[in-house]
């Protein structure tokens, strides 16, 4: 590719910057998400609270799996090895905001009504797509553990690759979830799906 | 009357919570001699963490109104949701489709002058102007359950006169059958009619429409105010309809025109995804929308997430004294 090819030479930081970065991830969702739940539980969210907290927790876990998806491209283009370490923390992020988006369906949309719970994931399509994603999300997180990444050896790189599938079925449950049109969502749906076209392909490149 | 306190109707004690919170930030603001969404919005704590471009922006006025209260209001007092919450959670495409889109970008909605026409199939049509609105009716306030089709509800003082009233002046020819309502035009007030994607896909105006003996029932109310005040314009003001026993998304707002017609009118949601939402929009708990259940509903009462009670949705929203309206018709094909 023509832009690679300028950048000729692999581009190197210090290791202490990479780990700052990591510092922001960690703290950011981390802090982000515990001060807008603080605000709902608190009362001090314009409208509806429940419904602020499963858009925000919603939005918040698709642009963290977006830009965990983005780290590769760049660390290719620039060949920048080092920022594939961020990837992992945004990776985690996104599957514990998908986990607390269930969170408020469960405990605070339904209150815990588990039988109407269960239908809603069944009967609604762009609910059963959403419980997909979430599922692929928690097995990633579970197996992103570094002890059972070792195990796992090979494998563990096949299994990842299902992340690709979490991003796309999150996308159509998003765009899905929407009651008429808006802008938004498409927006997201667009720049998604680019974004898995420019993996795919790069991957493609790469495995030869 | 029947209508104003109908046990039926009324609400049941363990369906709702406590609001001295809501209570005392009224006398509060009370006391001080102001009210208005600019105090209610400066005290919230989101204002200052997520509105920092628009602490600076103006806020619409609101002025204090004149009613008889509901006969029931003692009762309700506990009851209502509140203000805060019914002013900031909105669905006004007009102004964006985020819920709270309207009552950010609706603050500068010039609602006077305004112009009101009753016309079609009617022997004397009306037009009223923005203070008719307010003088030519005696006006009383109804608190009314608010079911939204999304699963949500609210319980609401409004303040208007009863829809039928002005129906009656006007004088239905005997060939009306059904009233159409419309929303106002006016894409440089309303960012939302002036983008499809802003607007949600709606054709705009808004549309909406009864039958004429559900326009004529003494529960659809015509409002100008809630909370003891002019509406604000995310609540659709200067005047807006209120159909209790209907879903939500009935109650079109910011009315310019009101016309007796003899054919079912279009209606705006009915126009955008036929198979979603019908011209009736009774609220039906048997009567799944393919998105929801309607089985059951979220009431909000406060503006925390544990302020929420999930409560059986009742038949007719509660408001069972419109059934006849409905008698033999079969409310799963017409809904
Ligand atoms: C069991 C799993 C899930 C359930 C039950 C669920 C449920 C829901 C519900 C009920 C809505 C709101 C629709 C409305 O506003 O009416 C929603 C919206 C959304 N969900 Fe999920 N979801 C799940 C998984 C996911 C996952 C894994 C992601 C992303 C990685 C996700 C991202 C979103 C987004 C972005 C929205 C739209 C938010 C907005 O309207 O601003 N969801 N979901």
């Amino acid at each position: 590719m023509l832009i690679s090819s300028i950048v000729s030479s692999p581009l190197r930081v210090p290791n202490k910057l990479i780990i700052l970065i990591r510092v922001l991830i960690h703290s950011v969702s981390i802090v982000y998400l515990s001060y807008v739940f603080y605000l709902a539980f608190s009362g001090q969210l314009l409208g509806d609270p429940v419904q602020y907290l499963l858009d925000f927790t919603g939005i918040g876990a698709i642009n963290l799996l977006l830009l965990s998806l983005l780290v590769t491209p760049l660390a290719l283009w620039l060949k920048f090895g080092q920022i594939l370490r961020v990837r992992r923390s945004l990776g985690v992020y996104a599957a514990i905001y998908a986990i607390a988006h269930l969170t408020v369906f469960i405990a605070f949309e339904l209150q815990f009504e588990w039988g109407l719970i269960v239908s809603e994931i069944v009967n609604r399509p762009y609910i059963t797509v959403g419980f997909i994603a979430l599922i692929v999300l928690i097995v990633l997180l579970i197996t992103s553990l570094p002890a059972v990444k070792k195990r796992m050896g090979k494998s563990w790189f096949s299994l990842h690759q299902w992340v690709y599938l979490a991003c796309a079925l999150a996308l159509i449950h998003y765009i899905w979830s929407i009651k008429s049109e808006e802008l938004q969502p498409i927006v997201y749906f667009i720049i998604g799906f680019l974004v898995l076209i420019i993996r795919g392909k790069k991957l493609n490149i790469f495995k030869k | 009357m029947l209508i104003k306190n109908p046990a039926k109707s009324s609400l049941k004690e363990n369906q709702v919570t406590d609001e001295n919170v809501y209570l005392s930030r009224r006398k509060l603001l009370k006391s001080l001699g102001y009210i208005g969404a600019s105090g209610l919005l400066a005290n919230s704590a989101q204002a200052k963490a997520f509105d920092w471009f628009s602490s600076d922006k103006t806020v619409f006025k609101q002025t204090p109104l004149e009613f008889n209260k509901d006969q029931n209001a003692a009762a309700f007092s506990q009851r209502r949701t509140p203000e805060k919450m019914a002013t900031t959670y909105n669905n006004f495409y007009e102004f964006g489709t985020a819920k709270s889109d309207p009552v950010k970008h609706a603050q500068e909605f010039k609602v006077d002058p305004w112009s009101l026409k009753i016309d079609g199939l009617v022997e004397n049509p009306i037009t009223l102007n923005y203070d008719d609105l307010f003088s030519k009716f005696d006006l009383q306030e109804r608190i009314y359950r608010l079911r939204c089709v999304e699963g949500w509800s609210m319980v609401i003082p409004w303040i208007g006169f009863e829809l039928g009233k002005i129906i009656k002046q006007a004088k239905p020819l005997s060939s009306a059958k059904y009233v159409s309502f419309a929303t106002v035009y006016d894409p440089k007030q309303m960012r939302g009619q002036r983008s499809r994607f802003t607007g949600g896909g709606v054709d705009y105006p808004y549309v909406e429409g009864l039958r004429l003996d559900e326009a004529m029932h003494p529960l659809a109310l015509l409002s100008v105010g809630m909370y003891g005040k002019t509406l604000p314009p995310q609540n659709g003001a200067p005047i807006r309809l209120v159909t209790p026993w209907k879903y939500g998304f009935k109650s079109i707002k910011s009315i310019v025109s009101i016309k007796l017609t003899d054919k079912e009118p279009p209606t705006s949601w009915n126009i955008l995804i036929p198979d979603e939402y019908g011209f009736y929009a009774n609220v039906n708990p048997k009567v799944d929308h393919p998105r929801w259940s309607q089985a059951r509903e979220r009431r909000i009462m406060g503006s925390s997430v544990f302020d929420q009670k999930r409560i059986d949705t009742q038949m007719f929203n509660g408001y069972e004294e419109v059934a006849p309206l409905y008698a033999g018709m079969d409310l799963k094909k017409y809904y």
